[in-house]
């Protein structure tokens, strides 16, 4: 089983009673639908549920588990359409292109009988989902920070490179703000790098011209992280103890915090198998003789050289 | 007839000269003092170094779509294609590693690739748009889709990664300079130097001209046509190989996400500068003025906290408008009148 944190409460959602004998000898079909991956993090995604697919296949031979990516929001509802009309599936397991105008597609399938798990982006109607698995997006904010008044004192100055201007930014800023807040540490400015590594890289040569006494960058994702690296070497700002701290766990980032790098010393964990984690649930749901139904909140686990090796995998691409 | 033609537009040019060509460059001027005011650091050296350097991407490739502009093509695809270049160069280096070790050997082959694919795609967009009889927006809007897929393809969905050993011997050719100025810096001089040339003191840089302002006329006054509206494209694919040559070696990585919008960056670089959308009329200096001032609106941005960071947008839309407006606005044309 993978590392679950079960930060948030596991507040049961329905009166829906799963035992292991729903589990005959016909097969389970469980569909499993998310966005084509256009990034490294939704391609570590899908190289996550491939995995979890042989392990759960390999498993249970009376699970079948069929993975569907779409590459937008209305390839998306078709393909939940045909997995209830073609594969008649038992289960699915949903990361919701956009929230908005994948609500209604996914009630359709729960009306069909199936079991509804919602990945990561929650649907934009409360209720419709039996299970709920997610990163913690405040969570991050706020375990980078902690991270930070660590090895910062009063006085000190930092800069930080936010994402892409979306609620997901916001949370995760925010959550980091406030935890600061107090600490006597200085944020001199944020801008957006838009989790990219060349904007990461524009974003901290201009941090770098403007401001002479920086002492740590909080980049909140590894994308951006290695712009801000590449920028602080070519500076020659890369020494006294000057540290960032980046976010999602890639695995070039986690390999470099394994060999002990101290320029980028820690990562914080926003992790693509969370794919994994919510077909393993969604399986114990037909499997378990426990109760499953609820909400899953992954942990924004601190990656240190000392725990990073079991957030590895080097032959995912992220 | 033409020749008529030909010097009272001259003439017209020199009429309305200050505010013809004076415009991006009064724009950037502007720029230049806002940046200071806010920020004394704007005008420190490592500063320009940067702005210069940053500059260099965008504008390599805007003055070869100066080019396509200028003989009244379009080429959507630059961006797209400087990706899936820089995806084949690290692929190409990273395997070539092991015969030819991480010396210069392997840069050397990685570059020479990236020359031929991006004639190559150059060419093929050229050969689509005039054999192929099909508007430039959708043959380049068709490669961009393409040449956009196979980066993601190529990299399996993530980022494709120099291999480390040679990030060391290729990593001067961004990080290192010579006579005070960085590498990309000179390669974006040279480019702008042979663009101008080009463009203005040879029959092939008037023939773009003449097919951009009348394409009929044009093939009745014996020009190739296709020929030449093939060749912009092939300079824009060759000025795309250039700018990749010089942006691989920054971060060692291409992904999806890499030179996104810079088909639009190019052409706003392209008509800030006084170029013609339509075709018929180019300027490769006003091209470099244009790409100058594109960079430094989003490094002023990052100098100030005076604007909300989502009001970016605005402030780059606003500026490209007036500079743009600066030169065609209508004060231009009455001045031009009572003379």
């Amino acid at each position: 089983m993978k590392r679950l944190n079960a930060i948030g409460a596991m507040a049961l959602t329905g009166a829906l009673a799963i035992t292991a004998s729903l589990a005959s000898a016909e097969n389970i079909k469980i569909g499993v639908s998310y966005p084509t991956p256009t990034h490294a993090w939704a391609a570590g995604m899908n190289w996550h549920a491939e995995q979890a697919e042989k392990r759960l296949e390999a498993l249970y031979p009376d699970v079948d588990l069929i993975l569907v990516n779409s590459p937008d929001p209305s390839a998306q509802a078709s393909a939940l359409e045909d997995l209830v009309s073609v594969h008649k599936i038992d289960a699915l397991v949903v990361l919701p292109f956009e929230s908005e105008p994948l609500t209604d597609p996914v009630l359709n399938v729960k009306n069909s009988g199936a079991r509804i798990t919602v990945v990561d982006r929650g649907l934009s109607q409360p209720g419709i989902e039996d299970i709920y698995v997610a990163g913690n997006n405040p969570e991050m904010g706020r375990v980078s920070a902690v991270y930070m008044k660590t090895r910062l004192k009063s006085g000190d100055n930092i800069v930080v490179l936010r994402g892409i201007p979306t609620l997901i930014d916001n949370e995760r800023f925010d959550a980091f703000m406030d935890e600061m807040e107090g600490s006597g540490v200085n944020v001199l400015d944020h801008k957006h790098a838009n989790w990219n590594r060349d904007d990461g890289f524009e974003v901290m040569q201009d941090f770098l011209s403007r401001f002479p006494d920086i002492d740590a960058v909080w980049a909140q994702d590894d994308d951006i992280a290695i712009g801000v690296v590449a920028a602080l070497k070519q500076a020659g700002r890369d020494g006294d103890g000057m540290f960032v701290v980046g976010g999602a766990g890639m695995k070039e980032t986690i390999k470099s915090i394994m060999d002990g790098e101290t320029l980028v010393p820690v990562d914080v964990l926003y992790p693509p198998s969370m794919i994994a984690t919510a077909m393993d649930v969604t399986v114990a749901s037909f499997k378990s003789n426990g109760p499953v139904a609820g909400r899953y909140i992954l942990g924004a686990t601190l990656i240190t050289p000392e725990n990073a090796a079991s957030f590895y995998f080097p032959d995912s691409p992220f | 007839m033409t020749v008529l033609a030909n010097s009272s537009l001259g003439k017209g040019k020199r009429m309305s000269f200050d505010i013809k060509t004076a415009g991006p460059a009064i724009a950037l001027i502007l720029l230049c003092i806002i940046g200071f005011l806010l920020n004394p650091a704007f005008l420190s050296e490592g500063n320009l170094t940067n702005l210069l350097t940053r500059s260099a991407f965008i504008g390599i490739i805007a003055v070869g779509a100066t080019f396509v502009i200028t003989a009244g093509g379009i080429d959507l695809s630059v961006g797209s294609m400087a990706a899936a270049i820089a995806g084949v160069m690290i692929i190409i280096m990273n395997s070539a590693v092991e015969t030819l070790g991480p010396g210069l050997a392997t840069v050397l082959l990685g570059c020479g690739c990236s020359i031929v694919l991006g004639i190559g795609a150059g060419w093929i967009n050229g050969m689509l748009t005039t054999k192929g009889k099909i508007e430039a927006f959708i043959v380049t809007l068709g490669t961009m889709g393409i040449y956009r897929s196979l980066v993601t393809y190529f990299a399996d969905g993530g980022t494709l990664s120099l291999d480390f050993a040679i990030r060391g011997t290729y990593r001067p050719v961004y990080y290192g300079s010579f006579l005070g100025l960085p590498i990309p810096v000179w390669v974006f001089i040279v480019v702008a130097v042979l663009g101008w040339f080009l463009l203005n003191r040879t029959a092939f840089g008037r023939y773009c001209t003449a097919i951009g302002s009348n394409e009929a006329v044009a093939k009745y006054s014996a020009i190739k046509v296709d020929r030449v509206k093939t060749m912009t494209y092939v300079i824009q694919g060759l000025c795309v190989s250039l700018a990749t040559i010089i942006y691989v070696p920054r971060l060692g990585s291409a992904s999806s996400s890499t030179g996104v919008l810079w088909e639009l960056e190019a052409i706003a670089a392209v008509i800030i500068g006084g170029t013609v959308l339509k075709g018929g009329y180019g300027r490769i200096g006003g091209t470099i003025l244009g790409a100058l001032i594109l960079t430094t609106i989003g490094n002023i941005l990052n100098f100030t906290d005076l604007i909300s960071n989502y009001l970016n947008g605005t402030m780059q839309g606003l500026i490209i408008i007036i500079a743009v407006w600066l030169q065609r606005g209508d004060w231009g044309k009455a001045k031009a009148k009572t003379n």
